[in-house]
C-alpha cells in the first residue's frame, strides 16, 4: 500500500465480507448462508472472489461463521478468466 | 429557430370534473368549474388586457385591467378573481370598459419612465398594455408626484428610489415597479420563502425585499420566480440588460440536480441570454432555482479546455494534441495495458451528469469493446443503495411517484433529505403542499431549513444522531405493528404475507422499541411514538429520503427498512404516498437505468442473465463477459494491488468525490493510463494521462432522467465549443479501438436502448419530442409512461418484508475523535462545484465551513469565522468555522463544494455493506484551533498547480 493507515485490499475484503454476513445474521441460518453466498456471486468481481477464496482458505483471517458456511455456495472464478 | 412562446391563461387551471358552460362576447365556452373568466376567455382566444395576473399564482385582481361585464349583473368586476357561472353572458370589449381601461393606464403611465428601455426591447408590458387599450395621450405629463425622476421641480424627488443591483443575476429598478406585486405572491406561492413584500400604502408603498435590504441581503435565494412574474421592465435579468432580448430558443433540461427542470433556453445566435423555466415541464411546473436559472456560465467559462491533451507521466507538463492523436494514444494504451496485464486491467466510469446516450456508449465500450464489465458510475457513491433496497423490497430500481404526487400528500416524512438546499424547486413544491395543511416528520440530525420556515413548522423533527437510521426506521415499524396501525388488507392482498409475519416478529422484539433505541439515536421514544402514528395513521403518506439515508454503512438497509414502512402502512400504489429517493445528479437515475453497474445491463438486468447477454450480443456481434466486473473502490483497489492500470472517466471527478482522497490518488497514481473526459482540468485530471474535453448540455442532444424516473430531452442550442458532444467522443474512441459503430445522432442510441430494455421499449425522441416526457417503464403496456409505480401490484410479484437489523457503523467517537462529521450541500453550490463555482453563485457561499454547536465550539476555544483543523484517523484539512445551533451537541457539519477543503481527505473507506456506497455521512473527527491550511493542503494544491501545466501547440490544423 502506498498510502497510510486504511486497509489493505485483503483486509477490506474480509471486512466486506463479514460486513455482508452482519446484514444476513437476523435471518434464519440456512437463509444467512445463502444470503450472503448469492450477494458476494451477484457482485464481486471474480478476482475478488478468487483472492477471497485464498485468504478463506489461508485461515490466517478472523471470518464470521456464515461466511464460511457461505463458501460452498459461492461460484469459483473460472481459471481462464484472468486476473 | 422560434422563439417558443407559452400562453399566459392569467389565473391557474381549476382541478373540479364539473364542467361550467358560458358565453363570452358571443362565443360559447365550456370550462371545468372554478375557472376564472379571464382564463376562461383566454382559452376561447380572448386575451383581456391583464397587467397583475399570471397563471403559476392565484388571482389577486389589483391592475384593474382586466375588467368585465356581465349581463344582468352591477358594476365591472375584474376577470381574473371572477369565476365562470353556468349560462352568463360576458363581454370583455365594451365602450365602458375602454374608458375605464384607459383611465387606468393613463394613470400608470404618468409614473412609468417614457424612455424604458425594457418597453423598447419588449420586456416590459406596459407600452404594449397601452395600445392594447388605445391609450394614446397622458393628459397627467410627467412632472406630477412620480418614482421615475431623480430631481422633482429642482429638488430630490422623495419617491425616486436608485436600482438595487446588489443581486448578481438581476437587477431591481424601482422606477418602474407599478406594486402590482406579482414578484410577492411567486416569492410566496411558487418558491415559499416570502422573502418579498408591499411597505408603505398608497402612492407610498413599494417591493422591499426582507426589510428593506437590497436584495443580495435579503432572505431572497434567487430563484428568479420574482422576475419571470414582473410584467414591467423592474426585475430583469442582467443578461437581458447586457446582450437584449432572446431571438429564439429551445426546450430543453438543467443540467444541475435529479429533480430535471424544464427551462427554455432563450438565445441570441450561439449565445444563451437567459434560462427560462418552461411551464409545461412536468418535473418543475415553470419554477427553477438559482442555479438552473442564473448559474450556467460555466459553460463559457475561459477555465474550459477544448484540445485534447496528452502526457506520457503524470508529473510532466500537458501536450495539446490533435483529436485523432488523442484517440490514436488511448487505443495503443489500452491495448497495450490489456496485452500486458489482461482483459480485466482496464475500465470506464459513466457520468450521472451526461445524457443517456453518452452513458449508454460508455458501458457498451467497456462491454463489447474492453470484453468486460469494469464499469461503474457516480451513484455509487450516492443511491447505489437505493437500487439495491428498493430491488430486493419492491422488484425495481427506483422511486414509486412523480413529483405531482405531492399534491395529494396528507403526511411528508423527510429522512436524510434536504430538499429546500439541494433539491430546491421540489423543496418548494413540497413546501407548497405543506403551507397547503399536510403534516410533515423530518428525521435528520441537523436542524434543516424545512423543520421551520413561513407557514412551516414539522410537527415533529427527530434529530437522530448520524449513523443511527436503521434503528430509527425500524423503531418507527415497531410501534407500528405494536400499536396494531398495519394496514392489514394491503398487506395480505399485495405483499409477500410469511415474510411480512417474520418482520413483523422481528421489528416487535423488545430490542427495536423506541425506548431500547433512544440510547443509540438520542431521539425521546414518546417522539418517535407519536411520529409512527402520524406517519400511519394520517392520510397520505409519502417518504423522501437523501443521501443521508444511503452514505451510510447500512444504506441499503435504510432503504429497505424505509421500503417495509411504506408496505406496512399501505402507502404505495397509489398518487400521494410512496417511496421517493430524490436523487443527486441530473441523471443519476439514467446513468443507472442504461447498465452503468458492473453487474448489470440496461433495464437492470443481471449480467449473469444468459437470455439478457444473447440480446446485446447478438446485436453487438460479440461475446459477453458473464461476471460482474469491478466497482470504483474495487479499481481503485485492484489498482493499487497492480491488476488494473487503465480507465476511462466521463464527466466524474473521483479524486475530490470519492471518500478517502489518499486512497484514490493511490489508486489513480498506480494506473498506467488514465483518461479524462470533462469540461475542465478537474481533480482527477491531476492524476490524468490523457484529457478530452467535453461539452456541456447545450451543446448537445440526448435525453436526462430524473428522480421520477421522466425521461426529459435535451436539446442542443450551440455547437460543442470542444468540437464534438461527449457522444461523439466515445464513438471516436470505439472506432479507434476497432469498434463499428455509426451513430449519426442521439436518436439511434435510443432507439438501440428501446430496442434491448423492455422497460424502455416505447421509449423514442420522436415521441419525447411530441409528449413532452414520459418516465418508465414505457412500453406497450404504458405507452405514454407510468407516473406512479406498483398500482395494481409490485414489480417483483408481492412485496417483500425484509428484517433490517441495527448495527452500529465501526466509525465510532472516542477520546481522539470525539466528535461525529456529517456533510451536505447548500442551495447556492453543486457538488464538488465543478460548475457553480466557475459562476457568480460563489457570491453567496465562497467557501465550505464546519457547523459547529456553540457548546463544542467553547470547550475548544474557538470563535466563528476562526480557521479549525479538522482531523479524523484518515486525515486532516482545514476550514473556517460557524458556531449554530443546527447541529446538535457532538455533530459537526459540512459542504464539500470547494477543492481546497478537501473534506474527504478527512471522510473514511468505510462503505455500505451491499453496495459499497461510501459512508460520508459518520466520521468520526476532532476539532482544533488551527492557523491555516494543513500541510496536505498545501502539498496539494502545490500538486494540482504543478499537473496543470498546459504546453500549447503551435496553431495548426
Amino acid at each position: 500500500m502506498s498510502h497510510d493507515e486504511g486497509q489493505t485490499t485483503d483486509e477490506r475484503l474480509v471486512y466486506m465480507a463479514n460486513q455482508i454476513a452482519t446484514f444476513f445474521e437476523s435471518q434464519s441460518p440456512q437463509a444467512a448462508a445463502h444470503g450472503v453466498a448469492d450477494h458476494i456471486n451477484n457482485f464481486w468481481e471474480p478476482r475478488m472472489r478468487k483472492r477471497f477464496f485464498e485468504l478463506a482458505e489461508s485461515g490466517l483471517f478472523k471470518l464470521k461463521p456464515i461466511v464460511m458456511e457461505a463458501l460452498p455456495e459461492i461460484r469459483r472464478p473460472k481459471e481462464t478468466t484472468e486476473a | 429557430m422560434c422563439m417558443v412562446n407559452e400562453i399566459d391563461y392569467g389565473t391557474p387551471a381549476s382541478k373540479s370534473d364539473r364542467m361550467v358552460t358560458l358565453t363570452i362576447d358571443g362565443k360559447v365556452v365550456t370550462v371545468p368549474e372554478g375557472t376564472s373568466i379571464m382564463r376562461a376567455a383566454r382559452e376561447a382566444g380572448i386575451e383581456v388586457p391583464k397587467l397583475c395576473a399570471n397563471d403559476m399564482m392565484k388571482a389577486y385582481g389589483s391592475c384593474r385591467l382586466c375588467l368585465i361585464e356581465i349581463e344582468g349583473r352591477n358594476g365591472t368586476p375584474a376577470s381574473c378573481t371572477t369565476p365562470v357561472a353556468e349560462g352568463i353572458k360576458v363581454a370583455t370589449q365594451t365602450d365602458r370598459l375602454g374608458s375605464i381601461r384607459r383611465g387606468v393606464m393613463e394613470l400608470y403611465m404618468s409614473d412609468h419612465p417614457a424612455d424604458c428601455p425594457a418597453c423598447a426591447e419588449g420586456d416590459c408590458d406596459m407600452v404594449e398594455m397601452a395600445a392594447k387599450v388605445g391609450l394614446t395621450e397622458n393628459r397627467y405629463g410627467p412632472n406630477g408626484e412620480n418614482h421615475v425622476a431623480p430631481l422633482l421641480h429642482g429638488d430630490t424627488n422623495p419617491h425616486f428610489r436608485e436600482q438595487d443591483l446588489s443581486n448578481p443575476y438581476f437587477a431591481y429598478d424601482p422606477a418602474k415597479c407599478i406594486v402590482c406585486s406579482l414578484c410577492v405572491r411567486a416569492c410566496g406561492e411558487v418558491q415559499g420563502t416570502f422573502a418579498l413584500t408591499v411597505e408603505g400604502r398608497g402612492f407610498e408603498s413599494r417591493i422591499a425585499a426582507s426589510m428593506d435590504d437590497p436584495f443580495l441581503e435579503s432572505e431572497c435565494v434567487s430563484c428568479g420566480a420574482c422576475v419571470q412574474a414582473c410584467p414591467t421592465g423592474a426585475l430583469r435579468e442582467k443578461t437581458v440588460i447586457e446582450k437584449g432580448m432572446p431571438e429564439w430558443s429551445a426546450v430543453t433540461t438543467c443540467a444541475y440536480c435529479g429533480v430535471g427542470c424544464t427551462f427554455k433556453a432563450e438565445m441570441r445566435g450561439e449565445e444563451v441570454v437567459r434560462m427560462v423555466p418552461y411551464k409545461e415541464g412536468q418535473a418543475n411546473r415553470g419554477h427553477s432555482c438559482v442555479k438552473g436559472r442564473f448559474a450556467w456560465g460555466y459553460a463559457t467559462h475561459k477555465d474550459r479546455i477544448l484540445n485534447p491533451m496528452i502526457r506520457e507521466k503524470i508529473t510532466d507538463p500537458w501536450q495539446e494534441v490533435s483529436w485523432d492523436e488523442a484517440f490514436a494514444y488511448i487505443a495503443k494504451e489500452f491495448r497495450r495495458l490489456q496485452y500486458q496485464y489482461g482483459k480485466g486491467s482496464v475500465g470506464g466510469i459513466t457520468s450521472s451528469r451526461c445524457t443517456n446516450e453518452e452513458t449508454y456508449l460508455v458501458q457498451k465500450l467497456v462491454r463489447q469493446g474492453f470484453g468486460n464489465n469494469n464499469v461503474d458510475t457516480c451513484a455509487r457513491v450516492c443511491h447505489s443503495p437505493t437500487g439495491y433496497g428498493l430491488r430486493m423490497t419492491y422488484g425495481t430500481s427506483a422511486g414509486t411517484q412523480d413529483f405531482d404526487s405531492v399534491e395529494h400528500t396528507d403526511v411528508v416524512l423527510v429522512i436524510g433529505a434536504n430538499p429546500t438546499d439541494a433539491h430546491p424547486v421540489f423543496g418548494s413544491r413540497m413546501k407548497k403542499r405543506l403551507r397547503e395543511g399536510a403534516r410533515l416528520i423530518v428525521i435528520d440530525p441537523r436542524r434543516i431549513d424545512l423543520v421551520r420556515t413561513p407557514h412551516v413548522q414539522a410537527d415533529y423533527h427527530l434529530p437522530l444522531r448520524p449513523g443511527t437510521n436503521v434503528a430509527m426506521l425500524t423503531a418507527l415499524a415497531h410501534v407500528i405493528v405494536e400499536e396494531g396501525l398495519v394496514d392489514e388488507q394491503f398487506v395480505r392482498e399485495r405483499c409477500d404475507w410469511d415474510a411480512f409475519q417474520d418482520w413483523a416478529e422481528f421489528v416487535l422484539q423488545p430490542e427495536h422499541s423506541p425506548e431500547a433505541v433512544e440510547k443509540y439515536t438520542g431521539v425521546p421514544a414518546e417522539q418517535v411514538r407519536a411520529a409512527a402514528r402520524l406517519y400511519a395513521t394520517g392520510g397520505n403518506a409519502a417518504i423522501y429520503y437523501g443521501l443521508g439515508v444511503t452514505e451510510h454503512s447500512q444504506g441499503s438497509t435504510a432503504v429497505m427498512a424505509i421500503a417495509n414502512l411504506a408496505m406496512a402502512t399501505g402507502n404505495i400504489g397509489r398518487p400521494g404516498v410512496g417511496v421517493n429517493p430524490l436523487r443527486g445528479q441530473n441523471n443519476v437515475q439514467g446513468s443507472c437505468d442504461m447498465g452503468s453497474f458492473p453487474h448489470e445491463l440496461p433495464g437492470y438486468r443481471h449480467i449473469a442473465d444468459d437470455a439478457t447477454r444473447a440480446v446485446y450480443e447478438s446485436l453487438w456481434g460479440v461475446k459477453l463477459d458473464n461476471e460482474p466486473g469491478l466497482r470504483i473502490p474495487n479499481m481503485l483497489d485492484a489498482a493499487v494491488d497492480g491488476s488494473f492500470k487503465g480507465l476511462y472517466v466521463q464527466g466524474e471527478d473521483i479524486l475530490q468525490s470519492d471518500p478517502n482522497t489518499k486512497h484514490v490518488a493511490a489508486g489513480l497514481a498506480a494506473m498506467e493510463c488514465v483518461v479524462v473526459h470533462d469540461l475542465f482540468l478537474n481533480e482527477t485530471a491531476n492524476y490524468a494521462h490523457v484529457f478530452l474535453p467535453g461539452s456541456t448540455f447545450l451543446e448537445k442532444d440526448g435525453t436526462f432522467t430524473n428522480a421520477e424516473r421522466r425521461i426529459n430531452r435535451v436539446r442542443k442550442v450551440m455547437e460543442p465549443k470542444n468540437k464534438y458532444a461527449d457522444w461523439e467522443v466515445t464513438q471516436k474512441m470505439a472506432q479507434a479501438l476497432g469498434l463499428d459503430w455509426n451513430y449519426q445522432h442521439p436518436s439511434e442510441i435510443m432507439d438501440e436502448i428501446a430496442k434491448t430494455t423492455p422497460t424502455f421499449a416505447g421509449v423514442s425522441f420522436d415521441l419525447l419530442d411530441r409528449v413532452g416526457s414520459v418516465q418508465w417503464p414505457c412500453n406497450e403496456k404504458a405507452p405514454l409512461g407510468t407516473p406512479v409505480m406498483h398500482m395494481d401490484g409490485f414489480v417483483r410479484g408481492k412485496g417483500r418484508f425484509i428484517r433490517t437489523a441495527y448495527v452500529p457503523t465501526d466509525e465510532k467517537v472516542g477520546p481522539r475523535f470525539p466528535l461525529l462529521l456529517t456533510t451536505g450541500r447548500i442551495l447556492s453550490q453543486y457538488n464538488v462545484g465543478a460548475q457553480t463555482r466557475r459562476t457568480a453563485n460563489m457570491t453567496w457561499h465562497e467557501e465550505d465551513r464546519l457547523e459547529i454547536h456553540p457548546n463544542d465550539a467553547e470547550d475548544r476555544g474557538i470563535r466563528d469565522g476562526d480557521y479549525v483543523k479538522l482531523a479524523s484517523r484518515s486525515g486532516e484539512t482545514s476550514l473556517r468555522a460557524r458556531i449554530t445551533d443546527r447541529v446538535a451537541p457532538g455533530v459537526v457539519y459540512t459542504t464539500f463544494h470547494h477543492p481546497d477543503t478537501q473534506a474527504n481527505v478527512v471522510t473514511t473507506e468505510y462503505s455500505d455493506w451491499a453496495t459499497n456506497c461510501p459512508e460520508y455521512k459518520v466520521t468520526a473527527v476532532q476539532v482544533s484551533p488551527s492557523n491555516g491550511p494543513t500541510e496536505w493542503q498545501r502539498d496539494y494544491n502545490d500538486q494540482a498547480k504543478r499537473s496543470r501545466r498546459i504546453v500549447h501547440a503551435e496553431p495548426a490544423e
